[in-house]
């Protein structure tokens, strides 16, 4: 199986950890992802909050490379590119006008043709299928599942999954042997693109993500964004200095989870470039787990 | 009240334009507060969301100067909870975009968003200079920008450490075009990208 | 040679002001047939009737138009005046020159010309209208009445005492509805069940009413005075004349843990049952999806303790058939129910409820006994945050509408609450306060005065739960939008009013209109607030939008007094605006030719056949007939009729042509009559 895929810019540099976790998974499950020819950033907050056009012209001509590359679908790990890429794609099915001067600014009659598929849509629909029965040494762990804002939401454009509580990262840590707790803080934000501009902000907003995590119980809590990961992890310091209190809690990439759970290195998925240390508890004798070189169980990876 | 707040609706409001440029009926809210009370940063903002929209249906010169002065507007994440809850189905999100960009046009955003909009800057120049984002390099500049140098000093070497930084930037085939985008799109109001 | 008068109206200003009315009477006047034309400016008043009557007597009309209004407005006053000068009123029509043209276009020479095209083609009509007879019809003096709510019961009363019989048929296995699930009622406290329980027991005593609790209506048919209806009784399982309602079945069931739909969920009940101690009739029912028996074949408990056999495991639903003269509807209304608030925790978090679900924990005779107590628990809860709006005014919901009651229940609920449980919270999130009543703005004062409820003006955006408290994130938009976060032990949602389960169905069943929520629809918004479209169906309570008590019960004895005033008379004058087949002479007969499309097509099963015999009984033809009484006059038929053998009285396709033609060919109206 052959699909397009998006990295996005931060899975090239500060999240080189998903990167490596995606296509490792994808290459367990078989899966070839073929990267959209020569892409561009997506623009992220900072084009869509400072200029309109340049806001859609720039996930438009990514979507241009893909089109033109014939991509009927693309796989896009990045919460925040998901969401550039989505709303854009919207927008201009919605109104003819736009599509064609977004087309005239980025020099392709764009038709909008690939579909756009975020990573828990891509880990359910192809990777899943694909491994269950293979699950080598279940993550067997109680997580917190962070979807942040920008999977579920503008819900009326993605229509993905419910609004509130969403339900399909739990399902997936289920499946690969997972105990997802029950929490509140589940699309709460945490703090975005604030993270280098107001750091002390995105200390409080996602200190309550992981203060709800720990109250509950989690070990660890379970991310599909980059920017959520990097807010949640290397702003651990100004995260602590909000709460006023140490958290050991790891975030980890849901992608870094399955491919534990498909007994790949840990090293291959990345998890030691983690600012907070990939640490479990040791498991009570006897619950351990089929697999001996069971990675999750071996203290710090 | 002033015959200027509470304007008249014909003569051209910032609601008004709102309405014409996004399509988003200011004049909808009823103040029910609910964007309000589920904004993570309702109470970092000087305005939270429904009171903008309640100066913006009042009107007038006074108070659309101080909405498009406001911090409320750039502290705005775009975390879409405002939207997704509110009963009439107005799309806070995409007016608050609007109103960013007319700040930028007209020369009044807030000096409390300084930063956030320094970093806004950085990062787009890195994607005009290199078609992605050159993350080293936004760091660097904004510092530049904002004098915060000191600013994430300790992380610098860990990230690098850990595999996390890429000092040399990667420069995409298209940028030519991507230049274009920029000059192109920076006629058309908000920033001038250029 | 038809003699007709037209009459143009200038209805003050509404018509003259935009419409030249002298210009319309001169253009009228000289229509071939019109022998007198004037314009007036009320045509309505006395003089302007008496105008009509002595053109009438003076000129010998055969036929009067008046240009003016609507004809659901002023018909009848016209024909009465023109029955009273000797002619039959079905000889006068109205032009509309108003709804259809002076309110709806500019003042100018096309308006008056389109006001003269009007005219001209009511006159075209009139030439050609016949002296009708209205149809008398009989009227069955019995009313039907659907639900066993307060207004259900307030109807029935009234209707009874009246004289009339009245057929009760209430889909639960008692009366009482919603009301008997109350605490207490606002803006008095008195008790809900003790102002409500001695009507219960008078409808089950009286002599004129029958009473069918646990049943629905299988079909409907018929007219105003005259439909047929189909009752299902359920089986109840009981024999009930064996029954004493002694309530040990109910002690033994072994199937006790089924929610209680009469605790809204908050208690349970045995799966034989009375849904609540005061129930009418206070006889048990088994419910046959949750009973062992019947899901398993075996148990019958309740049988062997049954100390009058009154058990029936074989009962089944019965088929009562009834003729009734009127129908009123008081089917009520429900609560929004399940997970669609999921930022609330509604249905997820047990301490989220509904306020009828408070209703009950208040209540008496409730799962607590009248004790605050939160349902995971059973703890008292010392901070409760009441949500007004919760899904009214609401759009993204899909409920634009308010639900007009939760203001002063809320008020009430958070009241109650400061009474039972000393030093507790009570906040009470609201967008405004809508006490419109009497006595209502001065209970919600109280609320807040007396009772010291705080209010919040804002909306809340989120309730979730965090080591056992409900944290309310809202806003308070009388403090700049600042927000607020509450911890709270209980979190009581004023769910929105919708319409009830299955209105939609019962509604195309007895032909009667609804609105995009499914509340039935009222015949006009403001002066016939308890009619339906339907001629002899009427309205009461919640079933037609959101009501208070107060509201139900004056809806009900409006619609009883409609009922009484149908009832009044032994017979109804109806319209004879009915098809007819033709007949003429042998060897034909009829130029229908007994294909009966037109019998499939009525929707009212007004065709009959008819056998056309010679004098010593030998059939010549089979004929369709329109039974008068059954016939509503909608045309279908007419438009079906291959042969063109059917026609509608007073609106003949002869008629109708007339009226296009007079349109199409202004220059050479027709004459020759």
């Amino acid at each position: 199986m052959k699909l397009g895929f998006y990295p996005g810019c931060s899975l090239e540099g500060s999240s080189r950890e998903y990167n490596e976790s995606v296509m490792a998974v994808a290459a367990g499950a078989g899966i070839e992802l073929e990267p959209v020819p020569d892409w561009n950033c997506c623009g992220a907050t900072a084009a869509h909050n400072m200029n309109r056009e340049l806001g859609l012209s720039l996930p438009a001509r990514i979507l241009a490379k893909a089109e033109a590359a014939g991509m009927k679908e693309i796989v896009v790990p990045c919460a925040a590119c998901y969401s550039r890429l989505k709303v854009t794609r919207h927008e201009l099915l919605e109104d003819e006008e736009l599509r064609r001067r977004i087309s005239a600014i980025i020099e392709y009659d764009l038709r909008c043709e690939p579909e756009i598929i975020n990573v828990l849509q891509f880990l359910d629909s192809r990777v899943m299928p694909a491994i269950e029965g293979r699950i080598k040494s279940p993550f067997d762990r109680r997580v917190a599942c962070y979807y942040g804002c920008l999977l579920v939401r503008p819900h009326k454009i993605l229509k993905f999954d419910r609004l509130e509580d969403p339900r399909s990262m739990d399902e997936i840590i289920r499946r690969i042997g997972g105990d997802p707790i029950d929490w509140a803080f589940k699309t709460e934000c945490c703090g975005a693109g604030l993270s280098v501009s107001k750091t002390e902000l995105v200390g409080r907003l996602s200190g309550r993500i992981l203060e709800d995590a720990r109250i509950r119980g989690a070990e660890a809590v379970i991310v599909a964004c980059p920017m959520c990961h990097s807010n949640l992890d290397l702003r651990r310091g100004a995260i602590e200095k909000a709460m006023n209190r140490k958290y050991d809690m790891p975030a980890i990439f849901i992608t870094q989870a399955v491919g534990l759970a498909m007994g790949i290195d840990p090293a291959k998925l990345g998890l030691n470039r983690h600012m907070v240390p990939v640490k479990f508890r040791e498991r009570p004798a006897g619950k351990v787990p089929a697999g001996p070189e069971s990675p999750a169980a071996a203290g710090e990876v | 009240m002033s015959t200027d707040a509470h304007h008249d609706k014909a003569t051209a409001s910032l609601a008004g334009a709102i309405l014409e440029q996004t399509g988003v009926p200011v004049d909808k809210c009823y103040q029910c507060g609910k964007c309000s009370a589920g904004c993570p940063l309702a109470a970092d903002m000087d305005y939270p969301p429904s009171l903008i929209l309640r100066m913006l249906q009042a009107g007038g010169p006074e108070l659309e100067e101080k909405v498009l002065r406001s911090y409320t507007i750039w502290v705005c994440l775009t975390c879409e909870t405002c939207y997704s809850r509110c009963p009439m189905e107005i799309d806070i999100p995409v007016m608050m975009d609007y109103l960013r960009h007319e700040s930028l046009r007209l020369g009044m955003t807030s000096p409390r968003a300084k930063d956030i909009i320094r970093f806004h800057r950085s990062f787009l120049d890195s994607i005009k200079y290199t078609g992605r984002l050159y993350e080293v390099g936004l760091v660097v500049d904004y510092k530049a920008r904002s004098m915060h140098l000191l600013q994430d000093v300790k992380l610098a070497p860990k990230m690098y450490f850990k595999g996390k930084l890429n000092l040399i930037p990667e420069t995409i085939k298209g940028l030519p075009l991507i230049r274009r985008i920029f000059s192109r799109s920076s006629k058309a109001g908000g920033e001038d990208a250029r | 040679m038809s003699r007709i008068g037209v009459f143009i109206c200038h209805c003050g200003e509404n018509i003259g002001a935009t419409v030249d009315c002298e210009k319309v009477a001169a253009a009228a006047a000289k229509i071939p047939g019109v022998v007198h034309s004037v314009d007036y400016k009320y045509m309505c008043s006395d003089p302007g009737q008496n105008m009509i009557k002595e053109a009438i007597r003076e000129k010998n009309l055969t036929g009067v138009v008046v240009g003016a209004c609507s004809p659901r407005m002023h018909e009848p006053t016209f024909r009465r005046a023109c029955e009273e000068a000797g002619l039959n009123p079905f000889l006068c029509e109205m032009a509309n020159i108003r709804e259809h043209c002076s309110w709806v276009h500019e003042k100018g020479d096309p308006t008056t010309e389109k006001a003269i095209d009007l005219v001209r083609v009511i006159v075209e009509k009139v030439r050609r209208n016949k002296p009708l007879v209205p149809i008398k019809v009989p009227v069955t003096k019995t009313a039907l009445v659907l639900g066993g709510g307060i207004a259900g019961i307030q109807a029935a009363l009234d209707i009874a005492n009246a004289g009339h019989k009245v057929i009760m048929v209430e889909r639960s296995p008692s009366i009482g509805g919603h009301m008997s699930q109350l605490s207490e009622t606002f803006p008095t406290l008195d008790c809900s069940q003790c102002i409500l329980t001695p009507r219960m027991v008078e409808v089950a005593r009286h002599a004129n009413i029958t009473l069918h609790t646990y049943s629905e209506i299988e079909s409907i048919e018929g007219f105003i005075g005259n439909f047929k209806v189909k009752i299902r009784k359920k089986a109840r399982s009981i024999d009930m004349k064996a029954c004493t309602g002694c309530g040990l079945c109910s002690q033994k069931c072994p199937t006790r843990k089924i929610p209680s739909e009469f605790d809204a969920g908050l208690g349970t009940r045995p799966a034989i049952y009375v849904p609540f101690p005061q129930a009418v009739p206070n006889k048990p029912v088994i419910d046959r999806l949750n009973c062992t028996y019947y899901l398993k074949g075996k148990c019958r408990l309740c049988e062997k303790v049954c100390p009058t056999q009154a058990i029936r495991f074989d009962q089944e639903d019965e088929i009562v058939e009834a003729d009734i003269g009127a129908v009123v509807l008081a089917t009520g209304f429900e609560i929004k129910h399940g997970d669609f608030f999921p930022e609330y925790g509604f249905g997820k978090f047990k301490d989220v409820i509904d306020g009828m679900q408070f209703e009950r924990l208040a209540s008496a005779s409730g799962p607590t006994l009248g004790e605050i107590r939160r349902p995971s628990d059973g703890k008292k809860p010392e901070t409760v945050v009441f949500i007004a709006c919760a899904g009214s005014r609401d759009p993204a919901k899909g409920i634009e509408y308010c639900s007009k009651i939760c203001c002063m229940y809320t008020a009430k609920h958070a009241m109650l609450y400061r009474h039972k449980v000393h030093g507790g919270n009570a906040y009470i999130f609201y967008m405004d306060i809508r006490a419109g009543g009497k006595m209502y703005e001065e209970f919600v004062r109280r609320a807040i005065e007396e009772d010291g409820v705080k209010y919040v003006r804002g909306r809340v955006s989120r309730v979730y739960e965090r080591e056992g408290k409900l944290i309310v994130q809202g806003a308070d938009t009388l403090l700049g939008a600042q927000p607020v976060e509450i911890e709270a032990d209980m979190v009581v949602l004023a769910t929105a009013a919708v319409a009830n389960d299955g209105a939609e169905e019962l509604a195309q069943k007895m032909h009667v209109s609804y609105d995009a929520h499914k509340f039935f629809a009222e015949a006009h918004p403001k002066l016939k607030p308890v009619e339906t479209n339907t001629a002899g169906i009427f309205l009461a309570g919640a079933c037609q939008a959101p009501k208070d008590i107060p509201e139900s019960v004056a809806q009900a004895s409006g619609a009883a007094s409609k009922v009484g005033a149908l009832f009044s008379q032994d017979e109804l004058t109806r319209e004879p605006v009915i098809a007819v087949v033709n007949r003429s002479a042998p060897p034909l007969y009829s130029t229908c030719v007994g294909c009966f499309l037109c019998q499939a097509a009525c929707p009212y099963q007004a065709i009959e056949r008819e056998e056309i015999r010679t004098r010593d009984g030998k059939l010549i033809k089979t004929v369709a007939k329109v039974n008068p009484g059954l016939c509503q006059g909608c045309g279908t038929c007419v438009a079906v009729c291959r042969t063109k053998a059917i026609d509608l009285q007073g609106f003949s396709n002869e008629q109708v042509f007339a009226e296009v033609m007079a349109l199409l060919d202004r220059s050479e109206p027709d004459a020759g009559i």
